[in-house]
């Protein structure tokens, strides 16, 4: 049987073929935009894989440290190393803010890390060039994105670190590149103020007559003492002997320490339900809109190139081919510039997405579900054209 | 393919009802034997597209019979249910213009029908092929149809009017855009074929210089068909 369809494109290819493209640079944005969603996940799964925790323990009634502030006192973690089943227990803060390196400011998560023994939760697991941090002070791995450079003096507030370190794929649930910094310094960043508010805070205490009583003259330097400190941390990661079962070791947590203890599971479905829920839902939004926009260019494309041929259509209808036959043709064309098209997009998509400023991931079970997306969204688009014409009266190709 | 040819009695077709009813034919009497290549004239708005469209089986009549071949096809309240293999089988149609389709080469132009019924493409083809030699036009058949004179062209389409081997061929102003030379080109060929076919043939025209050609011509005039006999001429 010969194919109408497919001689039709062969003879106006190039309007095919160019038609193809422009919906094809269409279906690449909607890939594109697919895989800013699958991103935005890796980025949140890669970011709890790289805490190498079990176990995120938290301030009581909060949802932290990373979709609500959580607070918790700094020498939690040894009474966590006692609890059964826990092998280590690591303090951590988070902290969003813009880190400097020359005259430049880039937005990362400063994560404060607790140096310890290797296999401490919290660091980065594997180093692309450099070391650890090993010192207590000012010392600082980067993620590689972040564009610091190995030996670099980065500044956090008003301190400037050595990049001792390069990390990759650490990344925060937003995209932003880590800078792991030593804890002590990370609390100190996170809670310090600045001299001038510093000099009022003491003016203050100095009047609050339950701060400077006359009988008791160490209280004011104590209470200014304990105000210029900080000994809070957002979580504490807890990494569990092998063979312990995660809600096994959470339970005695919660009940007994009174604190909110959080699974890998459950972590990640805050993640997922409370952080970028609202992204996804974004994007979700956009490519029922793309797609609805390519079914419209589709059905306009296939309904004009048939109006073009509605004298043909008419003499095909006169000398006696079937219904389904001109149906198919039609059809035919449309899956054809949804094949083009999609072919189009997906090269498109693989050679924009690395110049994307956040993490794209090109799933190839997406664009196999895209494929047949596309193709469905042809055929349904098709049936304009179709409808039109079966409606030819054959009678058209007869004068009179 | 051999039959009876086209056998027509006391067709009426009436469009809209009531007062505003519009009566373009109004009992048409029409035989063509087989072989024979008739002419149909007429003013415009006599009912001449009227008749050519219920012989085609594009529109249905009010009342009469149409017998084509050996079949009828339309009896006062009955008709043929499947009108598209009617289409396919029964009739060929040869337009004022060509109307080629402009993506297929002559020879699939020609094979289309025998392809869309089933028929493997090699056979369909080697028939196209067969029916160009005797239209003469054999070394255009690789040819595209924006690639050959109207000539050529109308040739092409009386090819593919007579691929299925049909009992009928309505021929609706074939020669309108052809100078007197093509025209009566075309002319012959239709008498060849129908001889050589046995095949039915009406010719809808209105063109002077091919009327005195035709042995009996039917003029119709406001929905009645008047037979009249013809000059015959012989094609020059």
């Amino acid at each position: 049987m010969i194919s109408l369809a497919g001689r039709d494109i062969l003879h106006s290819w190039g309007k095919f073929v160019f038609t193809g493209v422009g919906l094809g640079l269409l279906i690449g944005v909607t890939l594109s935009m697919a895989g800013i969603y699958r991103g935005m996940v890796d980025d949140a799964q890669v970011m709890l894989d790289n805490t190498g925790a079990d176990l995120w323990v938290v301030q009581q009634d909060t949802q932290g440290p990373y979709a609500e502030s959580s607070s918790l006192y700094d020498d939690l973690y040894r009474s966590l190393l006692n609890m059964p089943g826990v092998e280590y227990a690591a303090n951590v803060t988070y902290l969003i803010m813009q880190v400097s390196h020359g005259e430049q400011d880039v937005s990362a998560m400063v994560v404060g890390v607790a140096t310890g023994t290797p296999g401490t939760p919290g660091q980065p697991q594997y180093l692309v060039a450099g070391r650890h941090i090993t010192r207590s002070h000012y010392e600082a791995v980067a993620d590689i994105s972040s564009g610091f450079q190995l030996g670099e003096r980065i500044r956090i507030r008003r301190n400037f670190y050595t990049v001792v370190g390069l990390s990759k794929r650490t990344v925060s649930y937003n995209g932003d590149p880590m800078v792991f910094i030593p804890l002590k310094d990370a609390q100190e960043a996170q809670f310090l103020k600045d001299n001038d508010a510093l000099v009022q805070q003491r003016r203050r205490n100095a009047e609050n007559p339950d701060f400077n009583r006359p009988g008791i003259p160490d209280l004011l330097a104590v209470v200014n003492a304990s105000q210029s400190t900080n000994a809070y941390v957002n979580a504490v990661l807890v990494k569990l002997k092998p063979g312990s079962l995660p809600e096994d070791a959470a339970e005695p947590i919660r009940r007994w320490m009174r604190l909110q203890v959080y699974t890998r599971t459950q972590m990640e479905s805050i993640l997922m339900d409370k952080v970028i829920d609202k992204s996804a839902r974004q994007i979700a939004l956009f490519l029922v809109i793309l797609s609805i926009v390519s079914a419209a260019i589709v059905a306009f494309i296939i309904y004009t190139l048939t109006l073009g041929k509605i004298r043909e259509i008419a003499v095909l209808k006169l000398i006696g081919t079937k219904n389904r036959t001109i149906a198919g043709m039609i059809m035919q064309q449309s899956l054809a510039l949804g094949v083009i098209g999609f072919v189009v997009g997906k090269i498109t998509a693989t050679f924009w997405v690395p110049i994307f400023p956040k993490y794209v991931l090109l799933m190839p079970l997406d664009s196999v579900a895209g494929f047949f997306a596309v193709l469905a969204i042809c055929a349904l688009a098709s049936l304009v054209a179709i409808r039109m014409a079966l409606k030819v009266d054959p009678a058209e190709a007869i004068g009179g | 393919m051999s039959g009876k040819g086209i056998h027509i009695e006391g067709l009426k077709k009436r469009y809209g009802e009531g007062d505003t009813a519009v009566h373009a034919l109004r009992g048409v009497d029409m035989q063509v034997a087989p072989g024979e290549v008739v002419g149909l004239i007429g003013p415009s708005g006599s009912g001449k597209s009227t008749l050519l469209k219920c012989l085609g089986a594009v529109i249905d009549p009010t009342s009469g019979r149409m017998v084509l071949g050996d079949e009828a096809i339309f009896d006062n309240d009955w008709k043929v249910h499947d009108l598209q293999a009617l289409r396919r089988d029964k009739i060929g149609f040869v337009f004022q213009a060509p109307y080629l389709i402009p993506f297929l080469d002559v020879t699939d132009n020609v094979a289309l029908l025998p392809m869309l019924a089933g028929i493997p493409n090699s056979k369909a083809r080697a028939k196209a092929l067969e029916l160009l030699t005797a239209l003469d036009i054999q070394h255009r058949a690789r040819a595209m149809p924006s690639q050959l004179s109207g000539g050529e062209q109308q040739r092409v389409a009386i090819a593919r009017g007579l691929v299925n081997r049909p009992p009928v061929i309505l021929a609706d102003e074939p020669t309108a855009p052809l100078d007197s030379e093509r025209a009566m080109a075309v002319i012959r060929i239709l008498n060849d074929m129908a001889r050589q076919f046995e095949t039915a043939i009406i010719v809808v025209t209105h063109d002077e210089k091919i009327i005195p050609t035709f042995e009996r011509i039917y003029h119709i005039r406001d929905g009645v068909a008047h037979e009249e006999v013809g000059e015959g001429r012989r094609f020059e």
